[in-house]
């Protein structure tokens, strides 16, 4: 069989082509990526607006009790006759800015510290190190169990609990990052052009590792997110009326037959981290240049 | 010598910590003029790195003294560098680790620039190191990722040269460039050395380049300087057994197609000797 001569219509594939549109967002282009910071966005942005658009008052006991959904309520109402669907959208705008709180915190603290143990090193770096194995040492809920309590249940001592044991993963991650450019030969060539260690560390240092540490940072809101709704489902957090995803769940357990009780703050707060480790691993990928191959939605590990 | 070395040093010894330790570097002395370039040449691992490390500071002296005009020079640490020693700027081996990769290239030419205003030296603008290195001035606005190995390396010298450096410290730099440059690289090294008045200490294992730029060589084996002198002197006439195996293993291309002779073991104990009439050897 003999081939045929090309065609016109070969020999010009992109005119004919249908093209798919596509999305011009170079390296964020991986369609997790893009799901996951829809998502996050979006509650945000619920969480800015939310005592606007919520069709009920979250705290006010003036509808049916244990209300399935759909007769008026979207998501039901709970043991005490407030919507839960209000409350859900209440509860983004008590966990998000907290979580996020927390982990803008626990970058700079951490962050700061580990610079200044991976740069001045010697027993500069032995201190800080020794602290961040101490509290690395203990389980980090049971720990951050340990000081909610302790400091007593209040939405902010949860945040500052978390504060306490989420900081030194940021410091060693830092600190290994500054301890591998230290040596480097732009650092050196830095310092024999006469940079003090501050501007060394500024200008020489710090732009190149704040990739991995944003990557950490954008993973560990998830986490963040879990730690503070599971603390205050120990009811080490929110105070009862409050509404929060985690005392919502909590509550919902005392009314088992109930599902949507449950079901909804639990969804809420899977939506949410699943979406932000959706965003961290595209951030990974896409401020990681070997990764390039795999942009576009290709699977990591 | 008439004039006062820009870089002394005496008895330098490099240790690396071990079991046994690691003498890098065994007792080596050198001085380098304004104006000089002295090449040091030897095989991987004789110490070449360590010892040009150890001059700028970069490495801890195990013994002896490093003096840069007539400052002893400290050990990188912490501490900012004293103004003086920016007068001694050092290229490195691999040009892709030399730069920082999120700075933009004039910006970090500045900063060369930057240091020999401190020191109350004449400022310059980086755009013109760039052409003088042979790039296109414009490249000033442009990152590291965009320049080839051999711009690269073009760009980390513009910086060091841009502190106005009176010693200038080049551990291989021709060593990561790919053949067609590495002459062109190291002819302008020299030349713009030479221009500024500074002294060079070029650490190379490429003899034929040594040959066209160094006024004198310095063989290195085990640590220890075995042969040293004016270049051309020891090119001719090679005295220790170990610069002549150096010099034999130096491929011909003349079309014979001859193998360069490769050294036998057994040699490598007679080129530990100590030969006095190989060392200092002058023009003849």
């Amino acid at each position: 069989m003999t081939r045929p001569l090309l065609t016109k219509d070969e020999l010009e594939p992109t005119r004919l082509r249908w093209r798919r549109p596509r999305l011009r967002l170079g390296r964020w282009s991986s369609p997790l990526g893009i799901t996951g910071a829809a998502v996050a966005v979006l509650w945000i942005i619920v969480a800015i607006i939310a005592p606007v658009i919520e069709p009920h008052d979250p705290l006010a006991q003036n509808l049916a009790i244990l209300q399935a959904p759909g007769h008026g309520t979207l998501m039901g109402t709970d043991e005490l006759g407030r919507d839960v669907f209000s409350r859900v959208l209440s509860g983004a705008g008590v966990t998000i800015p907290l979580a996020l709180l927390l982990v803008v915190m626990s970058v700079l603290i951490g962050a700061v510290l580990g610079a200044i143990a991976g740069f001045f090193g010697r027993w500069v770096d032995e201190l800080i190190m020794r602290i961040t194995d101490l509290v690395m040492a203990f389980p980090t809920v049971i720990l951050a169990m340990v000081i909610a309590a302790a400091l007593g249940a209040s939405l902010l001592n949860a945040v500052l609990a978390a504060l306490i044991v989420s900081w030194p993963s940021y410091a060693r991650l830092t600190r290994g990052l500054v301890l591998a450019l230290r040596q480097s030969n732009y650092v050196v060539s830095g310092q024999l052009l006469g940079f003090s260690p501050l501007k060394s560390l500024w200008r020489d240092i710090a732009p190149n590792i704040v990739g991995p540490i944003l990557v950490l940072a954008s993973l560990d809101i998830g986490t963040a997110i879990l730690l503070l709704s599971g603390l205050s489902f120990l009811g080490l957090g929110a105070k009862p009326p409050t509404a929060e995803w985690g005392s919502m769940v909590s509550d919902a357990i005392q009314n088992f037959d109930s599902w949507w009780l449950g079901l909804f703050p639990g969804l809420a707060i899977l939506t949410i981290v699943v979406a932000f480790n959706f965003v961290g691993d595209a951030l990974r990928d896409a401020l990681d240049p070997k990764s390039n191959t795999l942009r576009g939605g290709g699977l990591t590990l | 010598m008439t004039t006062m070395p820009v870089l002394t040093a005496s008895d330098v010894v490099v240790e690396y910590r071990g079991r046994p330790p690691l003498r890098a570097v065994d007792g080596v002395s050198l001085a380098i003029a304004a104006g000089e370039v002295v090449a040091l040449v030897g095989e991987s691992g004789c110490g070449k790195s360590s010892l040009a490390r150890a001059v700028v500071g970069i490495e801890r002296l195990g013994s002896g003294s490093v003096k840069f005009g007539s400052d002893e020079v400290p050990v990188l640490g912490i501490r900012r560098r004293p103004l003086a020693l920016t007068g001694m700027q050092m290229v490195f081996q691999d040009p892709n680790s030399s730069l920082n990769p999120r700075r933009r290239v004039g910006d970090q030419i500045a900063d060369g620039v930057r240091a020999a205003v401190l020191r109350g030296d004449a400022g310059s603008d980086p755009a013109e190191w760039l052409e003088r290195v042979g790039l296109d001035p414009t490249a000033a606005r442009r990152y590291p990722h965009e320049f080839s190995g051999g711009q690269k390396q073009r760009i980390a010298i513009a910086r060091a040269l841009a502190a106005r450096p009176r010693m200038l410290v080049a551990d291989e730099p021709i060593s990561a460039l790919d053949a067609s440059t590495q002459t062109s690289v190291a002819a302008l090294m020299r030349s713009l050395c030479l221009e500024a008045g500074a002294g060079m200490l070029f650490i190379s294992h490429d003899l034929s380049v040594v040959r066209r730029i160094a006024d004198r060589t310095l063989v290195m084996y085990c640590g220890r300087i075995v042969e040293s002198g004016h270049t051309e002197s020891i090119w001719q006439n090679p005295v220790h057994p170990y610069t002549r195996a150096l010099l034999a293993a130096i491929p011909v291309p003349d079309g014979a197609g001859r193998l360069p002779i490769t050294p036998l073991e057994a040699d490598r104990l007679t080129w530990t000797e100590k030969i006095p009439d190989a060392l200092e050897r002058t023009a003849s």
